[in-house]
């Protein structure tokens, strides 16, 4: 078994940020476990644009900032073990994984844990009917496309209006597929607006909100699929059955984070999020386990994940000089309007900041955190949507009563 | 005809609503500031987009290199600038940030590399 210093899981946009400020802040001993044979993570095969307007000042694609994170990484001679997969990590931070060179075995004094998430499938929201293939998650149709140079088809349907889905509808437009139309369960889109207008809108293809495939056909390959209208229950109506054929069914049915590896270290997990339960310092219920990025809980933008994770870094960086101020334990839970929150307990004396999700699309709404009947921060929005997730600053809580994050 | 817009210009994220008047005069209301006024009517005029996409590399340790376009075009270009991307091909090593076609049909945008694509090793 080897001793290391900070080891942080995954080198996507949250873990190398993560590397990164531990070096800057003097950590001298920081190793990164990467399961691919590259670093980048998700990143590498969005090659879109829209990421870095936060952490470098300029829209560019995934790639890029991928690049522009590991080139940081190269000049602070940040050791990355890539090809090397985390099999299991125990309560007293010992981690075991699979690399070229056989299993090792690693105790570390902190652990940031970002490995990022996973793409919700077939199986996790029950299509009847055959299991021909030409049924993709977006992302594996995008990592066909991307980093293959493999056509999924040629006449796609979208299930699921996730940003990924809308991004794959455009990316096959452009390379000469039809894609029918995306059909959306919630009476919501789930994407970002500005993806609504530049990958359905300008390319006229249509967005059906409130309908869901309810029906796959087809053998070997998928020839078509029945979509319906659905009720208030989201539960499809009678007679409002329609027949698409297609070669291709996209499913773009939203993120969620795989927290197996945590989970069977002792970690509590937020059965909302599937991420882990996290003081305001990011440390999980394990001491010494901090979690960041889309593991944690799944983020809109890449700058968003790498800031976080430099918060996590700070946090572990004094836990391993044995400063984190951990005295307490009160419990932050979503009140009226609000879905899940981050962290979900407060440990320490000292301000902090809150970000959540909404429940529903709201005009001219205050995000307040209060503790009984004193507001520890507020923030006014002009439009808060449950598809852009949002932070509040908060004051230090007193006492022992529990936080509440509130709509109004 | 009308038609609802949510202001992306600055986070008041006004809805704006945009008539189309049959001379092809555009009306705006709900907008709090005439930046969004101005936003709508070029975004109904002449919408400026940017894409990504990918050109065939040879002789190098992938099949492809990510591409996009270094700034806005009118949307309308897209298709002939995906015809163009579609027919070029570049010889490996590829770096990052290469010029893969300058000045693509005069719009005034580069398409460039948007990763780095090594030679392939004998
Ligand atoms: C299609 C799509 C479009 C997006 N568009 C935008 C956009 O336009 N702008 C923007 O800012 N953001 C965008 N995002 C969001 C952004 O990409 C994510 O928020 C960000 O990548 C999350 O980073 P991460 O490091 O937490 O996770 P990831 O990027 O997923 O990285 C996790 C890493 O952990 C590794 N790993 C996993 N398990 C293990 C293990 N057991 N052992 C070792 N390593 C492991 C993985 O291989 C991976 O490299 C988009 C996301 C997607 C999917
Ligand atoms: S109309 Fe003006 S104030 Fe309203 S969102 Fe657009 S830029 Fe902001």
């Amino acid at each position: 078994m080897e001793n290391r210093g900070i080891v942080v899981i995954g080198a996507g946009p949250t873990g190398l940020a993560a590397a990164v400020k531990l070096r800057r802040l003097g950590a001298e001993d920081v190793l990164v476990i990467e399961r691919e044979n590259e670093t980048g993570g998700i990143l590498r095969q969005c090659i879109h644009d829209g990421f870095g307007l936060e952490r470098f000042g300029k829209s560019i694609s995934g790639p890029e900032y991928a690049a522009l994170l590991k080139s940081e990484a190269e000049e602070l001679d940040i050791e990355c073990l890539t090809g090397t997969s985390v099999l299991e990590i125990s309560k007293d931070r010992t981690i075991t994984a699979a690399s070229p060179s056989g299993v090792v075995e690693i105790h570390a004094e902190a652990i940031i844990a970002a490995a990022g998430c996973r793409e919700r499938s077939r199986g996790s929201i029950m299509i009847p009917g055959e299991r021909p293939a030409g049924v993709y998650t977006a992302g594996t149709a995008q990592a066909y496309m991307n980093l293959y140079n493999r056509m999924p088809g040629r006449n796609a349907v979208i299930l699921g209006s996730g940003d990924i889905g809308l991004i794959m509808a455009r990316r096959l437009t452009l390379e000469g597929a039809k894609v029918s139309a995306v059909f959306e369960l919630q009476d919501h889109p789930n994407g970002l607006e500005r993806n609504i207008v530049q990958c359905l809108d300008d390319y006229s293809i249509p967005l059906y909100l409130s309908h869901t495939v309810t029906e796959i056909h087809g053998k070997d390959r998928i020839e078509g699929v029945t979509v319906s209208a659905v009720d208030g229950n989201l539960k499809p109506i009678e007679g409002t059955e329609k027949y698409y054929p297609c070669d291709t069914l996209i499913l773009s049915v939203g993120l969620i984070p795989d927290n197996t590896i945590l989970e069977n270290a002792g970690v509590e997990i937020d059965p909302v999020t599937n991420g882990a339960v996290v003081d305001e310092h990011l440390m999980t219920s394990v001491p010494g386990i901090f979690s960041a990025g889309n593991m944690l809980h799944v983020h809109d933008l890449a700058d968003f994940a790498s800031a976080e994770a430099e918060a996590a870094a700070e946090n572990a960086f004094l836990y391993a000089s044995g400063k984190l101020d951990t005295g307490r334990n009160l419990s932050v839970v979503p009140g009226e309007g609000v879905s899940h929150t981050v962290p979900g307990r407060i440990t320490g004396h000292g301000p902090f900041t809150v970000s959540l999700r909404v429940r529903k699309k709201e005009r001219g709404k205050t995000v307040e955190v209060r503790q009984g009947g004193k507001i520890l921060g507020y923030r006014f929005f002009p439009l808060v949507i449950p598809s852009q997730m949002i932070s509040v600053d908060a004051e230090a809580a007193a006492g022992c009563e529990n936080v509440e994050v509130i709509v109004r | 005809m009308k038609k609802i817009y949510t202001c992306i210009i600055c986070p008041r994220s006004c809805e704006l609503e945009a008539d189309i008047l049959p001379d092809g005069q555009v009306s705006v209301s709900g907008n709090g500031c005439p930046r969004g006024a101005e936003w709508i009517r070029n975004e109904l005029s002449d919408p400026k987009r940017t894409i990504a996409s990918s050109v065939l590399v040879e002789g190098g340790e992938k099949e492809i290199v990510s591409v996009r376009l270094s700034s806005p075009v009118p949307l309308r270009m897209i298709f002939p600038i995906m015809d163009e991307i579609r027919k070029v091909s570049v010889t490996a090593p590829v770096s990052i940030g290469d010029i893969i076609i300058r000045d693509v049909l005069s719009s005034g945008a580069d398409v460039i590399a948007t990763s780095s694509v090594l030679a392939k090793k004998e």
